[in-house]
């Protein structure tokens, strides 16, 4: 890279990364007046107190419960659509292919607006509890289903048809066939999608404000701290994301790194 | 085994959680509060012009800076090495995975009267800026937490241009200048098409960057919406009148951003 570039990308991750970092230095801030400015020495304060706070913890839950139920969901709910999609012939497929693109353009607070209004008029309706878990995982799956279903599709799209019927004519029973074949072809994609589901959910904030009731999920507690009286402990919370996320990503970089040079290694022994 | 009917449960699911919603939307729109047919809450969302005009004004300014910005950033990356280009991206993404509320936060304890940004300023023996509560502290906000999705999707079809082309390019006689203004930059316009809606469609629908940072004073439609259906002026009728003119406003956006599209769509799945 020449000097004019290495400055420029210097200038803009400097940009990216300066609010984060001084989140993460006022985390350690020892000050009670709750000052997002003056530094005042050292204190781990903060995140003892996050972890005591009783509504931080079960915020956290819900949002783990809601990911996890809503990106399985959506992921077994996807694939099987994206299998059926496939196998459409063009004018359904198109149809299919502009539902599901739809809430991927959507502004995000339509598609909040919109399932409060479907959430209060079932209530309203059948009766019932109002919103709360349910409406949420609820949205959430239908958020996260184009996602997966787009990871899916480009696989199933790659996969050589006549696999599926050599083992049909292999005397496979058509269900078995799908798992035994199709299903570990276009497993790289569903992992794709479910972990994109989860990503997504674990993030989203517009829609659940919009479907969540009273419930919290973590995101909404955010919001409702940086609404109220300041505290630090949210720049805690956000050090221990960040650093949670960093790890994750760092991981599954050094995995596929070891991986790859495994299998050039393979390669070269092949050789 | 019926292959079509694999996909039933998810027709129906769209059908009830995405196709019925939205008719929910449109019937809002169009009734009053006892239900009878009214088209005053399309003709009171003209009130908000003001508000409309100022959203889709900010918006397009934060995608044109994303957007200059964000190019020659991805132009450097893209012609760096194979193992740098590979973690410089993850350092474009790695903030996208922060809350974006937390991300935020963080502007507005830089942005402060009594801010970081001033407090240095007065270090050095320069005046203070008003910047929070200003709809350029909205502009900077909307570009912080949307230039990832300008400069992965470019990024994306900048790699993919092959490198031949441009030799031949060279090779006819082309300088550096035109080789970029007549090979690379046309190429390269799906990955800024799909850059420029991936940026424009949640800043010109946000609430949360205006209200943590634009204080009271810079209302966008966003806002609007959220003060109707969970704000104090409760009136779903005219937030769902909101809502759809917000919708056709951005789907018309679209189409005209589609007439500069003539390739094949790269939108969403750029991300991972």
């Amino acid at each position: 890279m020449k000097t004019a570039s290495k400055v420029y990308t210097a200038l803009i991750f400097i940009f990216l990364y300066a609010p984060i970092i001084v989140l993460i230095i006022f985390s350690f801030n020892d000050t009670d007046t709750a000052s997002r400015t003056q530094f005042s020495g050292f204190t781990l304060r903060w995140y003892q107190r996050l972890f005591e706070d009783r509504y931080i913890l079960e915020a956290l839950l819900n949002t783990l419960i809601i990911a996890v139920v809503s990106a399985f969901a959506s992921t077994v709910l996807g694939t099987m659509a994206a299998v059926g999609i496939n196998r459409m012939k063009r004018m359904p497929k198109k149809v299919m292919m502009n539902i599901t693109n739809f809430p991927m353009v959507n502004p995000e607070i339509v598609t909040g607006v919109s399932m409060m209004l479907l959430f209060v008029a079932a209530v309203s309706l059948f009766g019932g509890k109002s919103l709360g878990m349910a409406s949420l995982i609820i949205a959430h799956i239908t958020f996260c289903l184009p996602y997966v279903i787009l990871s899916v599709l480009p696989k199933l799209r790659q996969m050589n048809p006549n696999l599926f019927e050599a083992a049909q004519d292999l005397g496979c029973p058509p269900v078995r066939a799908f798992f035994k074949v199709v299903l570990p072809e276009i497993m790289p994609g569903i992992v794709t999608g479910m972990i994109m589901a989860f990503t997504l959910s674990i993030d989203d904030f517009v829609i659940s404000y919009f479907t969540s009731g009273t419930t919290q999920t973590l995101p909404i507690y955010i919001y409702s701290m940086t609404r109220k009286r300041i505290s630090p402990e949210i720049n805690a919370l956000s050090t221990v994301l960040f650093v949670c996320i960093m790890l994750l990503l760092i991981i599954i970089n050094v995995r596929q790194g070891r991986e790859e040079r495994r299998a050039k290694k393979a390669e070269r022994e092949r050789a | 085994m019926r292959t079509k009917l694999i996909s039933a449960p998810y027709t129906i699911w769209m059908t009830l959680f995405i196709i019925v919603p939205m008719g929910l939307v449109a019937f809002f729109a169009f009734t009053d509060k006892s239900g009878a047919f009214t088209l005053d809450n399309i003709a009171r969302v003209g009130q908000y012009s003001n508000v409309f005009l100022r959203s889709i004004w900010l918006g397009a300014l934060a995608t044109f800076i994303s957007l200059l910005l964000g190019y020659p950033l991805a132009y450097t990356i893209a012609k760096a090495a194979p193992n740098r280009q590979s973690f410089l991206i993850l350092l474009i993404m790695l903030p996208m995975w922060m809350n974006f509320l937390l991300r935020t936060y963080a502007w507005m304890s830089l942005l402060e009267d009594n801010g970081l940004i001033n407090n240095m300023l007065a270090a050095v023996g320069l005046p203070r800026i008003h910047m929070i509560n200003t709809a350029g502290a909205v502009v900077l906000g909307m570009v912080y937490n949307y230039i990832p999705y300008m400069i992965l999707p470019i990024y994306s079809v900048l790699t993919k241009i092959d490198n031949s082309v441009i030799e031949a390019a060279q090779d006819l006689g082309a300088n550096n200048r035109n080789v970029f203004l007549k090979v690379v930059l046309p190429m390269s316009m799906p990955g800024v098409i799909s850059g420029v809606t991936m940026v424009f469609v949640p800043a010109v629908s946000t609430f949360i960057i205006s209200k943590m940072l634009g204080g009271g004073g810079n209302l966008l439609i966003g806002d609007l919406i959220d003060m109707q259906f969970l704000g104090s002026a409760y009136n779903p009728n005219l937030g769902s009148a909101i809502s759809l003119v917000l919708m056709v406003i951005i789907l018309i956006c679209m189409g005209i951003m589609n007439q500069f599209d003539d390739g094949e769509n790269v939108g969403g799945g750029m991300i991972l």
